[in-house]
């Protein structure tokens, strides 16, 4: 009975959840909004471009952690996510190299350059979208669906012209291959919400927030007719639902994530309402990404006995 | 009745259906008895026998150190061996005073004791000092300092931990079952020494017959009320406790006789009866075994420093062999290096496991889920700590509140990346405690 056993630092026992399974149920969340885009885009084989794009991510992972000398981290479905979320954000008629480009800066340049998973303040899918438009910004921005080319209905917004909403709750509109569909969308975040991999506070902060900023500003008052356009006619959804809610570039504390949400919010409403672009979500993302640490310096919570029990 | 919770905290398995309808079982030790000199917080205790004395049980074997100290008392009558190294159930070698069992149990004889009516306060509490009698429940502060705040009539509050929200352990939910009436009369003799205060039994409501046998004892006792607490870890850590009682909140550089507050164990108020009312010193407590490699899980009565082995042995042994053995909790408990060590006044359980989780989950990189920031009881960002743990950076580990963490493991337990998180803060807060002492 005297044989030594393990000896470690309490508490000896582990909830069953890891990094992998999370990440796994991010990829299991975004397969309705990836199944559709694919479908929607049947004509322009969007599939090829998800396929391509998602494999680059992997592979420059490997490659790079292999080059490096590095433990392969490929396991735990972080550079699954990251390529995925890069294809749900590119218009399906892009050459898949500029695709697979794009995952590889993410990979290499955005998250590993800075110490691989945890360590990059920006997220790195919408950071190598925003890397894409900068080099290949007429590809970027080049929109067709059912082979008719024109303007995603964010721009027909911008423009003054009517648009329909039902259309874009179903995703029958022109747009990246993974926005176009709101109601895939959520039945994917309300998977994320149900495992209790994401909560309300980021996307409810960031919409609200949103909301009020173009109720006030984009000059229709509160009409939902207006209001549901942005919201479900460009990239707004999928960013606050499965980019925002990145948990590396997003805040730790509870309320940093409430002021995070807001400026997201308020970025993308000044993007979309003045900027020179009809869409405005990366942008305000990664900006708000590079807020965090001064959010979280802001929002260190009070420990318990000094305010922090109620 | 209002079910109390307090933030953060989680719900593991509560593992208790091993040992729960196990009734206390009394253990007689065969082998020899191991008594460590240090079983409290404080000064050792001074031995007051040597190799070849016939010591009786109940009888004092070495006495107090020092004011913040405890006398400790043999649970056999025998022949004392000598005084020996051995290791405790935390892993350490220690001074111990070893006895060897004759067998006869022969007692002491104790000093009548008077009604506790006639009593003074002073004579109360050297009773319970000279009892030997420490917090039970694993913290090993001597009794009677706790009882001694320097105001007692601003006492409000005498708050029994009846929480037992470790998983595993049932010690103290056989205790609450079977001697109910042990428990009340220990809240009567503590009750006695502070005019102003209340008696308050706040018990998890995953033990809902104890709450109601608790409630039915307490119903002629106007000083006395039960509380309901939600079954979630840590429930009955001494902060998140009076907090959910009293809605009073003490921090690291206070004491719960700041809120006006004394919390003392199960295990800890039924000795105080047994102290007082009966005279007799603290010679044995109840110990819960359990964990899946044990073949016949249970809570035995047995004397203070039985050796773990035969305790193992009376619970029908391992079923394989053990990866890792536990004394206490799973969640606070410290792993064994080996089952040759004695029950202590602190030893609330003895847990086997087949597999070590903690060997068993590799760590990985923080991906900054905020997942140990909502379970905190103490409001901290274990993550962010843990890296200023590991960086040194002593300064900003204390500008970032880590001197308020409790170690109740929370945040380890819930990381996905397994990052030892309550490891490097644990070990960083001792070292800045010590520190902040020397200045």
């Amino acid at each position: 009975m005297n044989e030594n056993f393990n000896v470690s630092s309490s508490p000896h026992i582990r909830d069953r959840i890891k990094t992998g399974n999370i990440m796994l149920m991010v990829v299991i969340a975004l397969l309705p909004a990836t199944a559709f885009g694919i479908w929607n885009f049947r004509h322009e084989s969007a599939w090829i471009l998800v396929v391509v794009t998602t494999a680059a991510a992997v592979l420059s992972e490997y490659i790079y952690e292999k080059l490096m000398k590095k433990p392969i981290t490929i396991n735990d479905f972080s550079a699954v996510v990251t390529g995925l979320l890069l294809a749900l954000n590119l218009p399906p008629t892009l050459p898949w190299w500029m695709g697979a480009l794009g995952a590889a800066f993410a990979i290499i340049v955005v998250k590993q350059l800075f110490g691989g998973l945890g360590q990059n303040f920006m997220n790195p899918a919408l950071a190598a979208r925003c890397f894409l438009l900068i080099c290949f910004a007429g590809q970027m921005t080049y929109f067709v669906y059912d082979g008719v080319t024109g303007p995603t209905p964010l721009a027909e917004l911008k423009a003054g012209q009517a648009v329909n909403t039902m259309d874009m709750l179903m995703g029958n509109i022109r747009g990246t291959i993974g926005e176009t569909s709101v109601i895939a969308i959520m039945i994917g975040a309300m998977f994320l919400l149900l495992m209790g991999v994401i909560d309300l506070r980021i996307p409810g902060s960031y919409i609200v927030s949103f909301v009020v900023f173009i109720t006030i500003f984009g000059g229709h008052g509160f009409d939902p007719q207006y209001i549901t356009a942005h919201l479900c006619g460009g990239g707004l959804m999928l960013g606050a639902w499965f980019m925002a809610t990145d948990y590396v570039t997003s805040p730790i504390t509870g309320s940093g994530k409430i002021i995070y949400g807001i400026c997201m919010g308020l970025l993308t409403g000044l993007f979309r309402l003045f900027g020179g672009s009809a869409e405005g979500v990366s942008y305000a993302i990664i900006i708000s990404n590079l807020l965090v640490p001064l959010i979280e310096k802001a929002t260190l919570p009070k420990p318990f006995g000094k305010g922090g029990e109620k | 009745m209002r079910l109390l919770t307090f933030k953060g905290g989680i719900h593991p398995d509560d593992g208790k259906r091993f040992s729960k309808d196990r009734p206390v079982h009394r253990l007689l030790p065969e082998g020899e008895l191991v008594y460590p000199l240090s079983q409290h917080i404080g000064a050792p205790a001074n031995p007051l026998v040597k190799k070849g004395d016939h010591v009786l049980k109940g009888q004092i074997i070495a006495s107090a150190g020092g004011y913040v100290s405890a006398p400790v008392h043999a649970s056999v009558s025998g022949t004392v061996k000598g005084l020996e190294q051995r290791f405790s159930p935390s892993g350490t070698k220690t001074e111990c005073i070893v006895v060897e069992n004759d067998g006869h149990y022969e007692e002491a004889e104790y000093e009548p004791v008077k009604p506790l009516a006639e009593m003074t306060r002073e004579e109360i509490l050297d009773r319970i000092g000279d009892s030997g009698i420490v917090g039970m429940g694993g913290a090993g502060f001597p009794t009677r300092v706790k009882l001694s705040p320097k105001e007692p009539e601003k006492i409000d509050y005498i708050i029994a931990n009846c929480a037992e929200c470790e998983p595993y352990i049932t010690a103290d939910y056989r205790r609450m079952l079977e001697n109910t009436d042990e428990l009340i009369s220990g809240m009567r003799v503590v009750l006695s020494l502070f005019p102003n205060a209340k008696g308050i039994f706040a018990v998890e409501d995953n033990k809902k017959d104890c709450i109601e046998k608790l409630k039915a004892a307490v119903s002629d006792e106007p000083k006395m009320s039960v509380e309901r607490l939600a079954a979630k870890y840590p429930q009955g850590a001494e902060r998140q406790l009076i907090y959910v009682v009293t809605r009073r909140a003490i921090n690291s550089s206070m004491l719960p006789a700041d809120a006006g507050c004394i919390v003392d164990n199960v295990e800890t108020l039924i000795n105080i009866h047994y102290a007082v009312v009966e005279g007799r010193p603290l010679t044995e407590r109840v110990v819960t075994v359990s964990g899946d490699d044990i073949a016949a899980p249970g809570n035995f009565m047995v004397p203070l420093g039985i050796s773990h082995e035969e305790l193992i042995k009376a619970a029908g042994g391992f079923i394989d062999q053990p990866q890792k053995l536990i004394s206490g909790g799973p969640m606070m408990g410290f792993a064994m290096v080996t089952a040759d060590s004695p029950v202590t006044k602190t030893s609330s359980s003895i847990l086997a496991f087949k597999e070590d989780a903690v060997a068993k989950s590799q760590e990985t990189a923080c991906i900054n889920c905020a997942r140990c920031v909502e379970v905190c009881p103490s409001r901290i960002i274990p993550s962010r700590l843990a890296d200023l743990a590991l960086r040194h950076d002593e300064d900003g580990f204390v500008a970032m509140n880590g001197l308020e963490c409790v170690e109740c493991g929370s945040c380890s337990y819930v990381c996905p990346a397994k990052r030892l998180l309550k490891q490097a803060i644990g070990s960083m807060r001792k070292t800045a405690l010590a520190n902040k002492r020397k200045k």
